[in-house]
């Protein structure tokens, strides 16, 4: 034999045991999480039912169980036995740098999928849809948006709910006095001691705050809506098309199969941990089309 | 790192409706100045006051300053943010109580009694260790010459303590100035509270922080600035 034969003979065989290993080479969080062996969630610390630490401070949630579901199909995706799931707490603040630094890989939460920030980070197909709304003591008697006249509201600072509050204040001449509060917890405390009249959130979140209060039969949440409805996602890292790929398939199995629905009667219609409150929050028709047809669009006129 | 950047943002109108990004965290620094100066003007004030009473011969005196110190350094500023805010008003007479609550920029005041009664104890110290460093011999003089104990402190070891104090206490106001910013834990709209909010609308963290932490670093470099003036101007001539 040639050493010029010996050679290609050498050439080809090397090809052919790369050439597979190229052709499933990963590219971003995929290749992170395989290198790695491990993808790590980030949770909130308070988002009830969404992603919370129950009374033995882990997290629950149904946006988190949601994100397992992700976890174990990327696990599948990656053809791995075991896949180490990898738990980051997150805030309003922390999640874009953690997101885009590459700490965690899926943000779990109430998180607004809106086109601003599709400019920063992903989103995966809606899990919920909420509507702004507020809540007040019932004996206020405030109803609809306009009753909110020269009252005192507050909203939890750095949410797209203050931020509608001060477009119809500024849009209507309500003269409303809008304060932020930190988190939810605690702007709920001051419409509870009276320092503000109504607190202007999410649906969902003030169904939670009223149900796990001391006396929930003392608020009312609003009839009328302050927005549109408005899709939550599970944040991803931007520019990572075949992760969102995963993701997006693994939800949309998810929400289509009954599976998706018994996740969503557990965590809004049955006695939730901690303390076995429950928010009563049936399955809305815009709810229930967006899991026949999973949707990640960021537009509320496509719910 | 996949984060776009996006320095333009300051000047894109903010979601509030009233200006840019950029007016937002002017607003904010306009806030934080406010609280900063107004807290100062308690802290020095009762900061003098209870540091006195510590060198003084009663032992009462001394009793109610050391409590004093004691009580508001010992206590996270954080958690005495909530107590001014939220346990305070609780504590009043219900009418009282529900005015206080109901008070328009109620954060605003609450951030300044709060700030102020918190580094007074800071500043108290710090006259305590002024009036402490002068030699003991003065204040002999200064009472076998007939002066009160009153003019004493007035007279001859107060404006010494100060002179000598000055530097610490510059670090002190920059310390009230930054601490401004725990108050918007309890609402106040000033810088970081700002930041934040800008950061939330439109998902730039680090231009958001950055000029946050600018604007802090040029305020900071100014008071520097003024108060090295002030430790020129009223040096004692051929002192220390």
């Amino acid at each position: 034999m040639h050493l010029s034969h010996a050679l290609l003979l050498a050439a080809l065989a090397i090809s052919a045991a790369t050439a597979p290993a190229r052709a499933q080479e990963l590219s971003g969080t995929l290749k992170k999480v395989k290198d790695t062996g491990a993808i790590t969630i980030g949770y909130r610390d308070a988002s009830v039912p969404f992603s919370y630490l129950d009374g033995n401070q882990k997290p629950v949630g149904y946006a988190f169980e949601i994100c397992l579901k992700v976890a174990d199909a990327v696990k599948a995706h990656l053809k791995r036995d075991t896949l180490e799931v990898r738990l980051n707490p997150v805030t309003s603040a922390t999640r874009i740098p953690l997101i885009a630094n590459g700490t965690i890989d899926l943000e779990c939460g109430s998180t607004t999928n809106n086109a601003d920030r599709q400019r920063q980070a992903a989103f995966t197909n809606t899990h919920f849809l909420t509507a702004t709304r507020f809540v007040a003591k019932r004996e206020k008697g405030l109803d609809k948006t306009d009753d909110l006249k020269g009252r005192t509201v507050v909203s939890t600072s750095g949410t797209t709910n203050i931020r509608q509050i001060n477009e119809i204040n500024t849009a209507r001449g309500l003269g409303m006095r809008i304060l932020p509060a930190k988190d939810h917890a605690e702007a709920f405390l001051m419409v509870e001691t009276g320092r503000a009249d109504a607190f202007v959130m999410d649906d969902v979140l003030l169904a939670a705050l009223v149900a796990g209060s001391k006396t929930p039969e003392a608020y009312a949440i609003s009839s009328e809506a302050q927005s549109r409805p408005e899709p939550y996602g599970i944040m991803l890292r931007k520019d990572d098309p075949a992760f969102k790929a995963v993701v997006d398939a693994a939800t949309a199995a998810l929400y289509k199969s009954p599976e998706g629905r018994a996740l969503y009667e557990k965590w809004f219609t049955q006695p939730i941990p901690p303390r076995g409150i429950n928010l009563k929050l049936p399955m809305s028709e815009a709810m229930q089309k967006v899991f026949a047809n999973p949707s990640d669009s960021p537009d509320p006129a496509a719910y | 790192m996949t984060y776009t950047w996006n320095w333009g943002i300051f000047f894109e109108p903010s979601p509030e409706g009233a200006g840019t990004y950029a007016d937002m965290l002017l607003s904010g620094l306009a806030w934080t100045v406010a609280t900063a100066l107004c807290s100062w003007i308690i802290a020095f004030a009762l900061g003098s006051v209870v540091g006195v009473m510590r060198t003084l011969p009663s032992r009462a005196a001394n009793a109610v300053g050391a409590a004093y110190v004691e009580g508001f350094r010992n206590v996270p500023l954080l958690v005495q943010m909530f107590l001014w805010y939220f346990v305070l008003p609780e504590l009043l007479p219900r009418d009282l109580g529900t005015a206080v609550k109901q008070m328009p920029d109620a954060p605003f005041y609450t951030a300044v009694l709060c700030l102020g009664f918190f580094t007074a104890a800071r500043v108290a110290e710090q006259v305590r260790a002024g009036l402490r460093s002068l030699p003991r011999g003065q204040t002999q003089a200064a009472l076998a010459l007939g002066l009160t104990r009153a003019q004493t402190y007035r007279h001859v070891l107060l404006p010494n303590a100060y002179r000598i104090i000055l530097p610490p206490l510059t670090s002190e106001f920059l310390n009230n100035l930054k601490n401004t910013s725990v108050a918007l834990t309890i609402g106040l709209l000033e810088l970081t509270a700002r930041a934040r909010a800008m950061q939330e609308f439109s998902f730039q963290v680090f231009e958001a922080f950055t000029a946050a932490t600018l604007l802090y670093v040029a305020l900071n470099l100014v008071v520097i600035a003024g108060a090295t003036l002030l430790e020129r101007r009223v040096a004692v001539p051929g002192g220390r």
